[in-house]
């Protein structure tokens, strides 16, 4: 029983193993491998702008991978996430700058100096919870803003701050086709790490404290502990992703790490599905192209009589801003669960078609 | 050292406190009867502002009518936007309930640079005189008023909860929504209301700043800083809003004055408050007037 072609139409799993396991059917393992082996194709492909809207989803899919931990699996909300983005973004590029480190190892680097930052900013969160740390991470925020725009030495100030490229074993990664494979197996190696750590202790008692976390402290779950290592896992993911974006634009400017861009982070979460993995990429991929989709709409509709109304032009940045409020208020009215949810009913939908029921 | 400039700067700092005060109030306001906490406070100042603004321009209203149209207008918009967005979001965990005013938040921002631009835009002159003299310091006429207008809001809300009946069903629905309703009370109405009077008292706040330094985007930064204050002060307490307004305000032009004539850092007056408000909430996340948190099992 231990790998089944389709699912049977109810929960008869009679082992902890067939609970815990990562592919429950044959046929959802073979479409996992086959879309990452179409991934692998991609390049080939796409063109350049496609490429390059994979590659975004790639570098911010991880950080909001860490913050779906955070958020979707701990129950701790932080509106700080992008200040950890650019934090990785700059400590690697300052690792591989000033010290000459391979930009290989600069990149994880990156994410452990991101997580002990985001230890630091985690300590409040053993005291506090619900809206209260939400209004700590809100400080956390504006005072890594701040800190990005004093500290010239580490940001390069105004200026901003280059990055080199990738090389690894000598051969230097040129171009956005094999940057691309680079992501991906970042990407790869994140959300297995993720899915992995759901399947132990230490998963379990994030989830457990989500739930309940009086009881969980009963069970013997140490909160303290849990919740700082669940900011900590939230910075790591948020470091290597900055650090990952860091070395595809190959500049970091002290602008863009702001509040809404942290709003972002969590739109991606929520409109994906909190406490789902699959669900975080679904997300990612919805905010990046849901700005490109206004901006074909603004260019397919320009000319026309609306856009003379509404000056879709000049307003263009601010529809966007507007969509992306639009879209975290009305899914979490309509669709709370996210998008994650939506492809679970759809897959039911289709499971005994057409005897349902 | 100099006396004449830090007198003068707390002299701004209790200007602004109080504005922070009376934006603070209206976000506890919907705090304590809904249990929401709302990240777009700052908009409602926005909104107000940009709304008058317009009448007073496009239509050349006086400024008191087109004020009293924007102040019905506000009362009307908070009205609707509870009825419509946040009813539904009643039983929902806090973090989605957060969410949904940080998603509003951006919203009429983005709406309000798209429909008004960027760029401030200064209000007509409604003073005749530009500064009077207050214990030997030359203030302007508008922080005048703006003090006196901050003053009067909490005048007024003191009246509201101690004497209204309206304030007094919205206290005991705070208290425990179960015990208000068996009494008779419209939860419902209370919740909207609540809505309604706090973007109505905080487009108030919104003009008046509108008035003194010009309507633009930045108004929505009053959103942000009335955190810290309300946090000082405690979440659930009118009273600490106020106080915790006043703090902040000070602080942050003292803050301003130690960097200009010592330290030289820039900027730090804007970053100051936040330092405060992670150490209010590490050492005491209640606040100066807030009641604590007790949690049975």
């Amino acid at each position: 029983m231990a790998f089944a072609i389709s699912r049977p139409c109810g929960d008869f799993k009679t082992s902890y193993g067939a609970d815990e396991t990562i592919f429950a059917t044959k046929t959802s393992l073979i479409f996992c491998v086959g879309g990452i082996g179409l991934l692998c194709l991609a390049p080939l492909v796409v063109g350049a702008y496609w490429l390059n809207l994979l590659i975004q989803i790639g570098y911010l899919g991880i950080a909001a991978l860490g913050l779906n931990v955070l958020v979707g699996f701990t129950g701790q909300i932080s509106i700080g996430h992008a200040a950890f983005f650019g934090f990785g973004a700059f400590a690697s590029a300052y690792l591989s700058n000033r010290f000459a480190i391979p930009v290989f190892l600069a990149i994880p680097l990156a994410g452990i100096a991101t997580t002990a930052v985001g230890l630091v900013f985690g300590v409040p969160a053993t005291r506090l919870k619900g809206l209260y740390l939400a209004i700590a991470t809100l400080a956390a925020q504006f005072i890594l803003d701040d800190f990005f725009g004093r500290a010239a030495w580490f940001t390069g100030g105004v200026a901003g701050t280059s990055a080199k490229s990738l090389s690894i074993f000598g051969h230097e990664v040129i171009g956005d086709r094999q940057y691309f494979y680079v992501v991906l197996a970042y990407v790869l190696l994140a959300y297995l790490a993720v899915t992995n750590l759901m399947r132990t202790r230490d998963g379990r008692a994030l989830v457990a404290i989500r739930d309940h976390y009086l009881s969980a402290e009963m069970m013997g779950v140490n909160l303290t502990k849990y919740r700082t290592l669940s900011f900590g896992i939230a910075a790591f993911f948020a470091g290597i992703g900055g650090a990952l974006y860091a070395h595809y634009l190959g500049f970091v400017s002290i602008e863009g790490f702001n509040i809404l861009f942290s709003i972002q982070f969590l739109a991606m979460v929520i409109i994906g599905g909190l406490g789902s993995i699959s669900g975080t990429l679904m997300g990612t991929a919805f905010m990046v192209l849901l700005p490109e989709l206004i901006e074909a709409l603004a260019k397919a509709l320009a000319g026309s009589p609306i856009d003379k109304a509404l000056s879709l032009k000049e307003g263009i940045a601010f529809l966007k801003e507007m969509t992306i409020g639009a879209a975290i208020v009305l899914f979490l009215i309509f669709e709370p669960d996210g998008l994650a949810h939506r492809w679970r009913q759809i897959r039911a939908y289709w499971k005994l078609y057409p005897f349902s029921y | 050292m100099d006396v004449n400039l830090l007198f003068q700067l707390t002299l701004n700092g209790l200007i602004v406190g109080a504005l922070y005060g009376a934006v603070g109030m209206c976000f506890v306001l919907i705090y304590k009867a809904s249990q929401v906490v709302n990240f777009a406070q700052g908009e409602f100042l926005l909104i107000g502002a940009w709304t008058c603004w317009w009448l007073l321009t496009k239509f050349q209203l006086p400024f008191i009518v087109g004020f009293f149209f924007t102040l019905a207008f506000m009362m009307a918009f908070g009205f609707i936007l509870q009825v419509v967005v946040l009813r539904p979001m009643i039983g929902e965990p806090v973090i989605a309930v957060i969410m949904v005013t940080i998603g509003l938040s951006i919203f009429f921002q983005a709406l309000m640079k798209w429909i008004f631009g960027v760029f401030a835009q200064p209000f007509p002159e409604i003073f005749a005189t530009r500064s009077i003299d207050v214990l030997g310091l030359q203030v302007r006429t508008v922080y005048v008023m703006s003090a006196l207008v901050s003053i009067g809001i909490m005048g007024g809300f003191a009246w509201f909860f101690k004497f209204s009946r309206m304030g007094l069903a919205m206290r005991a629905t705070a208290f425990d929504q179960q015990v208000a309703q068996s009494l008779g009370i419209s939860v419902r109405s209370v919740f909207a209301l609540s809505w309604g009077i706090s973007a109505m008292v905080s487009a108030l706040a919104g003009v008046v700043v509108g008035v003194a330094n010009g309507v633009s985007s930045a108004l929505s930064v009053f959103g942000i800083k009335v955190f810290p204050a309300v946090i000082l002060g405690g979440l659930d307490s009118i009273i600490g809003a106020v106080v915790g307004g006043l703090i902040i305000g000070v602080l942050e032009n003292v803050a301003h004055y130690l960097d200009s004539q010592f330290l030289g850092w820039g900027n730090l007056y804007q970053v100051a408050p936040f330092y405060v408000l992670i150490v209010i909430l590490m050492i005491r996340p209640n606040g100066l007037f807030g009641t604590r948190d007790i949690e049975r099992v």
